[in-house]
């Protein structure tokens, strides 16, 4: 057994030092305010005071960090978009993911699984052959694949989805992956603290003050800031804060809903999504089976949890894996997905000077932590938006230059 | 919310209706402005609150209004849209 965990066992007072620091007060005033820590908002708070030298920020966090939808994901990180503006985002991202480990100096447990996007009909194997060709184009290495791929990567799996949906290909894209969420908040958390930015929990902002157009500061729940700078990234409360500010979003919530199996020993490597079944899998390094449908039918401000997602879900498991019927379902959740009409983020600046959004995130947010973390900083400190970005500007609706990426969505949403 | 109430219809299992957002004015196509248009097209209220909103009952085909509270997920009254001055 290793000297530091004997010590560890044997310490009257918890030996490790905390991810982060707890603070007594906010001060008087800040560089930058960021809403929300969730991976986005540490991220940005991590970048900004690592590659752009801001360090007087605050991360405000109504709860806890990585408490939203941070870590009710489930973990999936991939770079097989549809438009070239997303495929250059999220292979970015993929690239940031693969050594921030190392940066973080903390295990993220993040594993490359390859991603098969399974297709069930002729159109979904259209749209996967055109997603294969754009990604393909930029350099994604991204693939069409037909059912035997599928079955020797997966022997467990029914290729006739029980008859009633035959696979007749996949989308397949080696550098899928999974990371633990938790890690990825603590990793940036940590990170940003040690770099001098206060992070503060159980600090709800109550609004957001503007003169002549600009930010001026931050009334919260535990006293008013003075700050130029308030980056929004609250995701499923993005609209409660826009509201303060009569900014005007497309944003609307729907909850998004997942579960868990009882951990078993592990037999499934890739990562499985199905539009046509509603269903993404992948198993855990614990064992789980995560998985997740698609968004709950109407508009939700909470994150309760349903019967009838327990069920559908698991009948289109079955469809898959009929050897599953005697596991268990361990834990079920929701968040809540700020979804756009064009399935692609908002970020950027905002008709309110000094007020930046980092939102839209819907349902595909975890896996660009790390990109929208970094390009966020950079519009934040030079007031400029970053190019990776132009395309997710919320100008885009009033100039009908939509993003379209809503064949990318990994379920039918 | 697990049951929903059709005006026709009573009340039914809410896997039975379809969710068409919130009740929201049309601005004249002919006479609006780009800005206006746009913003009637992509922007909503995404704010929690008290709402009133069009459903379907999809096995009757019957269009209803509902005023629902988003946050707690309960209806508070269901009628057809003549029914009620807006």
């Amino acid at each position: 057994m290793p000297l530091r965990l004997l010590r560890f066992a044997a310490a009257s007072r918890y030996p490790e030092p905390r991810m982060f620091r707890a603070h007594e007060g906010l001060r008087r005033a800040y560089d930058v305010v960021i809403i929300g820590a969730g991976g986005h908002g540490l991220a940005a708070a991590y970048y900004l005071a690592r590659d752009h030298g801001i360090r007087n920020i605050a991360v405000l966090e109504k709860n806890y960090i990585g408490g939203g939808n941070t870590g009710r994901n489930t973990t999936i990180i991939r770079s097989n978009y549809l438009t070239p503006e997303g495929v250059a985002f999220y292979d970015e991202s993929v690239r940031l993911w693969q050594d921030l480990a190392a940066d973080f100096d903390l295990n993220l447990f993040y594993s490359t699984r390859g991603h098969f996007t399974l297709a069930h009909t002729d159109s979904a194997m259209r749209t996967m052959r055109w997603r294969a060709e754009v990604n393909k184009h930029l350099g994604v290495d991204s693939e069409l694949v037909g059912p035997e791929r599928v079955k020797a990567a997966c022997p467990h799996i029914d290729l006739s989805c029980g008859g009633n949906a035959p696979i007749l290909g996949a989308l397949f894209h080696a550098p899928g992956a999974i990371a633990r969420h938790d890690a990825v908040a603590w990793g940036y958390g940590r990170g940003a603290d040690r770099r001098g930015v206060e992070i503060h929990q159980q600090t709800e902002v109550l609004g957001i003050d503007v003169k002549a157009g600009r930010v001026t500061g931050v009334r919260t729940s535990r006293g008013n800031i003075a700050t130029p700078r308030v980056l929004c990234a609250v995701a499923g409360s993005t609209p409660r804060i826009t509201r303060m500010l009569d900014i005007r979003t497309p944003i609307y919530i729907h909850p998004l809903q997942a579960m868990v199996t009882e951990p078993m020993k592990p037999w499934l490597d890739p990562i499985l999504v199905s539009g046509s079944l509603h269903v993404y899998v992948s198993q855990s390094a614990r064992g789980e089976l995560v998985m997740g449908a698609s968004l709950d039918p109407y508009e939700l401000h909470g994150t309760r949890s349903t019967l009838d997602f327990v069920e559908g879900l698991a009948a289109h498991m079955l469809d898959m894996f009929p050897f599953l019927s005697h596991a268990k379902v361990n834990r079920q959740w929701a968040g809540m997905a700020d979804m756009t009409p064009d399935f692609a983020p908002i970020m950027g600046k905002t008709p309110v000077e000094g007020f930046y959004l980092d939102s839209g995130w819907g349902t595909w947010g975890f896996k660009a932590t790390p990109v929208s973390g970094k390009t966020m900083a950079y519009t934040v400190a030079h007031d400029r938006e970053h190019p990776l970005i132009h395309g997710f500007r919320l100008s885009r609706f009033a100039e009908y230059e939509l993003t379209g990426e809503k064949g990318a969505a990994s379920v039918g949403h | 919310m697990k049951l929903l109430r059709c005006p026709i219809n009573g009340l039914r299992p809410v896997s039975e209706f379809q969710y068409a957002g919130e009740v929201r004015p049309m601005p004249d196509p002919d006479t609006c402005t780009d800005e206006q248009w746009s913003d009637y097209v992509f922007n909503r209220n995404g704010a929690p609150g008290i709402k009133r909103e069009w459903w379907l009952h999809i096995a009757s085909g019957i269009w209803f209004i509902a005023e629902r509270d988003t946050v707690a997920d309960k209806v508070l009254r269901t009628y057809l849209f003549n029914e009620v001055a807006p």
